[in-house]
């Protein structure tokens, strides 16, 4: 009888679990820097290094001219593949939009920077290399379309001004 | 412009790992139900082997995946999609830490070590057969930062 009990309250756990991861991959959650209503001033501060702020050496790929997808990826990472298929394809459409894509285990000094901690994590960086957002697990074209119409069309990503 | 770095390796079918899961998950829950007795032992001992399997060889090297193979993909269509056999295989090591663990604390008397891994690892399986989440790889790069802290 305890056994049973023991049985339905692991898949209860198991299954609130479940949803909430399911609930969470792909989303675009904007930095808050970017939401809508922060001031770049209040989100930035003008002084000390830009540690939110991505260049083509860090990547080793030019930005793109409207935005660029980091995708962080792993060798044990169910989801990495279909995540670089969409992305890759939603880079080919749209004109502007680079997609690049990093394994963490080269990578680990940007993985500590942005605080990232499951693969597959992309980084949305707008034309400047400034953060505007990160989507993490799998991830849809539909999600990946939804992150760049927060970029605004053809206005680039807000973001730090460049200086 | 896009550059990609994951390797077009020869995939497998990615319902049979969950399908694989499954079974493991229904060991386990018997393992819960036997309770404190020698036989839930045996049992745990047999799904620590099949991780052993799976870690060593590939998940389609277990029996779970032979069964697969034999009894349910003949009844499905082509997948639509292979996956790459690397986190799955991961999956079974990280499988076979947490049942070996209990397998061993429970030998050595520890009465709540085979229940409570058997609980862990119940956990992992129902996620995986029923959401298609792979626990261990969610984990994955924790475990590399906290393991590369100091270098």
């Amino acid at each position: 009888m305890r056994g049973a009990v023991l049985v339905l309250v692991v898949l209860a756990l198991a299954t609130a679990l479940g949803l909430a991861w399911r609930g969470r991959n792909g989303r675009f959650r904007p930095t808050d820097a970017a939401r809508p209503g922060a001031t770049a001033v209040e989100a930035q501060p003008v002084t000390g290094p830009a540690r939110d702020v991505l260049t083509a050496d860090d990547l080793g790929v030019a930005l793109g001219g409207r935005a660029t997808f980091v995708q962080l990826s792993s060798e044990v990472c169910a989801a990495c593949r279909a995540t670089s298929t969409v992305l890759a394809g939603v880079a080919a459409d749209e004109p502007g939009v680079v997609h690049v894509e990093l394994d963490v285990a080269e990578h680990l000094e940007l993985v500590r920077r942005f605080g990232v901690m499951r693969t597959p994590t992309t980084l949305v960086v707008g034309h400047d290399g400034a953060l505007v957002g990160r989507m993490s697990g799998a991830t849809d074209r539909r999600q990946a379309l939804a992150a760049l119409a927060s970029c605004g069309t053809p206005a680039p990503c807000p973001g730090v001004p460049a200086v | 412009m896009s550059a990609t770095l994951t390797p077009r390796v020869t995939g497998i079918d990615p319902r049979g790992p969950r399908v694989g899961a499954a079974l493991t998950a229904v060991l386990l829950v018997g393992v819960l139900l036997l309770g404190d007795s020698r036989l839930a032992t045996a049992l745990l001992a047999l799904v620590a082997a099949s991780f052993a399997r799976g870690a060593s060889g590939g998940v389609g090297a277990t029996w779970q995946a032979w069964l697969f193979e034999r009894l349910v993909r003949p009844r499905l269509a082509p997948p639509t999609a292979l996956e790459d056999p690397r986190p799955p295989r991961f999956a079974q090591l990280v499988g076979l830490v947490i049942t070996a663990l209990g397998l061993v604390l429970g030998l050595l008397g520890v009465t709540w070590a085979v229940p409570g891994a058997a609980a862990v690892a119940l956990v992992a399986a129902f996620l995986n057969a029923v959401f298609g989440l792979c626990l261990g790889c969610e984990l994955y790069l924790l475990g590399l930062r906290v393991r590369t802290r100091r270098a």
